[in-house]
């Protein structure tokens, strides 16, 4: 069971958060334009390390909020993306 | 000939087990009780434009800056939900007057105010024990050092979906709002809980 820091309601149970996976993955600005390989690449093929990963989560249960951690997929550490630049996205 | 028409609360119908299970007496109470049609109405708008502080004018408290902190007047609760999301809460008939306050007060600015108080029903869970029996089911810490008076928060109890709102601290004093269709469930969760905890 992981803890999870919210950036609006704080550190809350896994059981309350919805995973998002990968962040940072750009849509092609113009979908009509890339080939079917470039298309299926940005729909299906994520990064899978072994350490540091920046990922999204919302909190489900809670605020209802997207956000965005860097967890290490071995030792689950969880670092805030930072809780400030957080909120200047969202609001 | 048309049926005339009334209005129950979604735990009307458990008014009577709430009431049997409540033991207020001693260090050993809890108190349960539907607190029934509250006017709620639902606010959304950024909390950094002009909409805000007018609106904040116009109830006669600021919004809350944080979600999980409360504001409260004579009239009104209000709970911070989300960075921009608040939860009006009002006695019962007040909806349409709160609703025309906000309304008036957004002023056509980017925002939403909605009438929900048919969403959601409050149980109000008072007394000494009030705070263990609650943590049987939800994980929060709700110890009047973390989770004091006017603080409220989004969690889960027994695995619902409620807002929880610290009224008073000693003796221990909640109202946890819950959606109407798991209002049954969780009044009978309840229940069940007093009676293990003994």
């Amino acid at each position: 069971m992981m803890l999870i820091p919210c950036p609006w309601c704080g550190p809350r149970n896994e059981v309350e958060f919805h995973y998002g996976g990968q962040a940072d993955v750009a849509c092609p600005r113009d979908p009509d334009a890339v080939s079917d390989a470039e298309w299926a690449r940005f729909l299906f093929f994520r990064a899978n390390p072994m350490g540091a990963f920046t990922e999204r989560w919302m909190h489900r249960a809670g605020c209802r909020r997207w956000f965005t951690v860097r967890r290490d997929t071995v030792t689950h550490e969880i670092r805030p993306v930072g809780a400030e630049q957080e909120r200047a996205v969202t609001v | 000939m048309t049926a005339d028409l009334y209005g129950a609360s979604p735990l009307a119908a458990r008014a009577d087990a709430l009431a049997r299970h409540s033991a207020p007496e001693g260090v050993q109470g809890v108190r349960i009780a539907e607190v029934p049609f509250t006017a709620q109405v639902a606010l959304r708008v950024d909390p950094r434009g002009g909409a805000a502080e007018r609106i904040g004018t116009a109830l006669g408290a600021a919004l809350p800056g944080r979600p999980g902190q409360v504001a409260r007047t004579d009239r009104v609760l209000v709970l911070g939900l989300g960075p921009d999301e608040w939860l009006v809460v009002g006695s019962e008939g007040t909806a349409p007057e709160l609703q025309d306050t906000l309304t008036a007060a957004l002023d056509g600015a980017h925002g939403a105010v909605v009438d929900v108080s048919a969403h959601r029903t409050i149980v109000r869970v008072s007394g000494p024990k009030a705070r263990d029996l609650l943590n049987t089911g939800c994980a929060l810490d709700l110890h009047p050092r973390v989770f004091g008076a006017d603080q409220c928060a989004q969690t889960l109890l027994a695995r619902a979906a409620v807002i929880l709102l610290c009224r008073e601290t000693d003796p221990a004093d909640f109202w946890v709002f819950v959606r109407a269709s798991y209002a049954r469930y969780l009044a009978d969760w309840l229940i069940d809980a007093t009676e293990f905890d003994g």
